[in-house]
């Protein structure tokens, strides 16, 4: 597989017909995608993809062979199955695992058409790079080179410390673009902006002290070697890898790897952001023009068995497609009937309510509209109502710490919603800032994570944070909040403390060892 | 598996080996990795391989789910071990089991205790080779004709080619197609061991002295395994009197009583006698117990190692199992003994933490 990215881009002729009816069906109904390419697969090769994140071409690392066990078990074991794989480019490319049944492909293409459409038309998605196969590919050659220059383990544990800290980014940036062109870095500027000489004249050796005064040379050499030693950044900083590729004192081929990082981190955000939302539009696609347009009789037993078990909780667990299918489901019935405004809002009168029917019919607009504009978050805040919990059976739960498990906790509507926004914001994941990277005045890193009521897991924080002192190469700190206490975790290189924060000043703190 | 994902899969065994490697002690005196030992695949939980991020703690960590059950109930399994239950079918941040064969952990364990191998006596310069079909090749005789991957070979060909027809699958291989089974030679020690093991069964040896018995002696017997083409093992148990039992016997009596040790030595030296003789076997003996003796019998223990035993074995292995109740003095009585024989080997094991290092007391002597 090494130098071609496709495995077999020539659909196999009765696949080929499948492709273009269902195709057809997907304009019909007013889906817009980019050109989709689907390339036949067996079982490994799948998984082999799956592993890369979907990229065959991505840049060697061992985590990826871990994936590839995992799914490989899953498998072999008859536990999870893979049955589709759509990646975000024009043109998508989507995969067809060999041994499937005949109507497992039919499902999987109207599927794959969902989230093309998606792909091609939600908000959080128009910013991504759709050129990202061709990226992807260079980021590997490029890793692969500096693995070949500067030591294969050297270069593997250098990966191993970003994808440590490649979560540390500002979600939002993308859109919102808070520091304009900032994914613009120069690797090949060897020289370090701190240290770089004023500008000088052109002079003969002679004329130089005349050209070029000693005087006015270090007068402006002195603001530049002020610079760095005042607080920055000005505001917290949510960006933390941009930060560090900022300002931390790397080589530049780790900065340019720690920038390959981000930007992939990036490329995959928007795929978490819309998770549910994503995965319900495809399966809402794939059961209306299935059960509508493609289905054979012959074989609905098995479309309806395996579009159950896509659609099954296992252990009370929350299903994504699931979830967004019934939501687009429920949101296109209220647009149809009306039941949505103040009127119907209003309304205390529970059997009036339940036959509501205005006729309105604008199901179908409306939801094309809600998968354009919302995000996971946005769709659940809005959309997701007391009848619907109640419908389908939503509940809470916590970890409870007597018990040692996690318990039901509630079935009221605002507990559920409230949960679910939660484990939804920053992708379930603490939200961590960067404070000042002058701590102290003396170049130490300040974090800060914003608690929002869950403490960090301490052993893989202090480990994370060991990552980052690596790349810092000074002392780095965490605020955080630990059983409801403001504490400081630090690691300067040799050793972890933890200490409140408050009645421990700068002047107890026992002092750093020299480097 | 293709060649790239092959390359980043064996590179995460690699460091899963050198993560074992590092952790050896912890997951060599685990007990219950002997019993999981089926089909020679030993599966190993490691959740360190994880690489770190921050990420919530469990307390008042929760989501959402769907179903039925009062508020108060309890969830079923599913949830994430580190974490928050994500939303969805994420597979999770769960621990990862890793599966080594039986094979590579006594490889591991080799390495981790730079172990020299073993040299068998007498025969050791008879190696007799075996040929093993474990591998493929493009060409050979027709009679071992690798069937099924000829035909899923021509298979991939044509659906690549665009010449299949699912409506009449004909599947034809051509040339290009044929695989043939092949074999490698793998070189077979000839030299055949007896391994013999002694315990001590009565009343001051409690079940957490046996279980470490029985870890300590399963990695000598598959490191011992690893060098001989046949082992036999023996087992003798001994209070006041000894006498021969089979493996599963040999864990799971308890006596009550006096201990008279030179009373197994001598069914050990009768073992010898009439069944491996030492011209033809490479005889291991290993005896554990807490180091309780009826004094009047040390002399005559010093007498059978000394005269009839430690002669006559490649290795006498003397684990001293510490217990509440023993006095623990056997050790010295004998170690007397082990200036004059350099294959007599003393061990103390104080616990299982401890069983690592004396695998490594045993075995570093290369006999």
């Amino acid at each position: 597989m090494n130098s071609s990215t496709f495995y077999n881009t020539n659909l196999p002729v009765h696949l080929r017909v499948l492709k273009d009816e269902i195709e057809a069906y997907a304009h019909e109904y007013g889906l817009d995608f980019f050109e989709t390419i689907f390339e036949v697969v067996d079982a490994d090769d799948l998984n082999e993809i799956a592993a890369y994140g979907g990229f065959p071409t991505r840049y060697p690392h061992w985590s990826f062979g871990m994936q590839y066990e995992e799914l490989k078990k899953g498998y072999d074991y008859g536990l999870s199955k893979i049955y589709e794989m759509v990646i975000n480019n024009d043109p998508c490319y989507a995969y067809l695992m060999q041994c499937n049944h005949l109507v497992d492909q039919k499902l999987v293409m109207a599927h794959v058409y969902g989230h093309c459409d998606f792909f091609k038309n939600n908000a959080f998605f128009a910013h991504t790079n759709r050129k990202m196969m061709d990226d992807i590919a260079n980021h590997a050659a490029k890793i692969r080179d500096y693995s070949e220059r500067f030591g294969e383990d050297e270069v593997e544990s250098f990966i191993d410390r970003c994808m440590s800290i490649d979560d540390l980014i500002d979600i939002h940036s993308v859109a919102i673009k808070r520091r304009g062109e900032h994914s613009k870095y120069d690797f090949n500027e060897e020289t370090n902006s701190i240290e770089a000489e004023p500008p000088r004249f052109k002079s003969k050796d002679y004329m130089d002290a005349y050209i070029n005064p000693r005087e006015r040379m270090s007068d402006e050499r002195e603001p530049r070697k002020k610079q760095p030693t005042a607080n920055f950044p000005d505001h917290p900083e949510k960006d933390v890898l941009l930060f560090l590729i900022e300002h931390a004192p790397l080589r530049n081929w780790q900065r340019d790897i720690l920038s390959i990082i981000r930007d992939e981190a990036y490329y995959f955000t928007p795929q978490g952001q819309t998770k549910i939302m994503n995965e319900g539009w495809a399966s809402y696609w794939h059961s209306t023009i299935m059960t509508q347009k493609v289905l054979q009789s012959s074989e609905l037993i098995d479309y309806a068995d395996h579009h159950s078990g896509t659609m099954a909780m296992s252990g009370g667990r929350l299903n994504p497609y699931k979830l967004g299918i019934e939501l687009f489901r429920d949101i296109e019935e209220r647009w149809n009937t009306g039941r949505f405004g103040s009127e119907y809002d209003d309304c205390d009168d529970l059997d009036t309510k339940r036959r509501w029917n205005r006729e309105l019919g604008l199901g179908r607009k409306k939801i094309f509209e809600v998968r354009k504009i919302h995000n996971d978050i946005t769709f659940i805040d809005t959309f997701l109502t007391p009848e619907f919990c109640h419908r389908h059976k939503l509940f809470s739960f916590g970890y409870n710490d007597s018990a040692e498990q996690y318990l039901i906790e509630s079935r009221e509507f605002d507990n559920i919603k409230k949960r679910l926004l939660f484990s939804l914001t920053n992708f379930g994941k603490p939200w961590i800032v960067v404070v000042n990277g002058n701590h102290r005045n003396r170049g130490e890193l300040l974090l800060k994570h914003l608690h929002g009521g869950m403490d960090l897991k301490v052993d893989t924080a202090r480990d994370t944070l060991a990552n980052l002192q690596f790349m810092w190469n000074r002392p780095v700190h965490l605020e955080t909040l630990i059983d409801g206490k403001p504490s400081l975790m630090s690691f300067d290189g040799n050793d972890h403390s933890t200490q409140l924060i408050g009645d421990n000043d700068d002047g107890k703190r026992k002092p750093d060892r020299k480097a | 598996m293709g060649q790239k994902i092959e390359r980043d899969f064996q590179r995460f065994r690699k460091i899963v080996r050198g993560k074992i490697k590092s952790d050896l002690s912890k997951y060599i005196s685990r007990g219950e990795m002997i019993g999981r030992k089926g089909k020679e695949l030993v599966s190993i939980p490691i959740p360190a391989i994880e690489i770190p991020q921050f990420k919530y703690g469990k307390r008042n960590s929760g989501g959402v789910g769907s179903g039925e059950g009062d508020v108060g109930a309890p969830l079923g399994p599913g949830g994430d071990e580190n974490g928050i239950p994500q939303a969805g079918d994420e597979p999770g941040g769960h621990i990862l089991e890793v599966d080594l064969s039986l094979d590579e952990m006594v490889e591991i364990l080799g390495e981790n205790l730079a172990l020299p191998r073993i040299e068998p006596r007498g025969k050791k310069n008879i190696v007799s080779t075996k040929d093993k079909y474990n591998s493929i090749r493009q060409v050979g005789p027709e009679s071992l004709r690798h069937f099924k991957r000829t035909y899923r070979r021509a298979l991939k060909r044509q659906i690549s080619s665009n010449t299949y027809d699912p409506i009449n699958p004909k599947i034809i291989p051509i040339r290009p197609d044929k695989q043939y089974r092949s074999w490698r030679e793998t070189p077979q020690p000839q030299a055949v061991a007896a391994i013999i093991y002694m315990m001590d069964v009565s009343g001051s040896m409690t079940d957490e002295q046996k279980e470490i018995v029985r870890i300590e002696s399963f990695w000598l017997d598959s490191w011992i395994k690893k060098h001989y083409q046949g082992v036999e093992t023996a087992y003798i148990i001994h209070d006041a009197v000894a006498r021969e039992v089979d493996e599963h016997t040999f864990y799971h009596t308890r006596e009550s009583g006096g201990t008279k040790i030179s009373t197994a030595y001598e069914l050990c030296k009768h073992l010898i006698d009439t069944r491996y003789p030492p011209e033809s076997w490479n005889i291991y003996a290993f005896h554990f117990s807490d180091g309780d003796n009826w004094g009047d019998d040390i002399p005559q223990c010093q007498h059978l190692l000394h005269e009839k035993l430690l002669p006559r074995v490649n290795l006498f292995g003397y684990g001293q199992v510490e217990s509440p109740y023993g006095s623990g003095e056997f050790i010295e009585h004998i170690g007397e003994l082990s200036d004059k024989h350099e294959n007599l080997v003393l061990s103390k094991v104080p616990n299982k933490d401890a069983i690592l290092e004396s695998i490594k007391d045993f075995l570093s002597t290369g006999r």
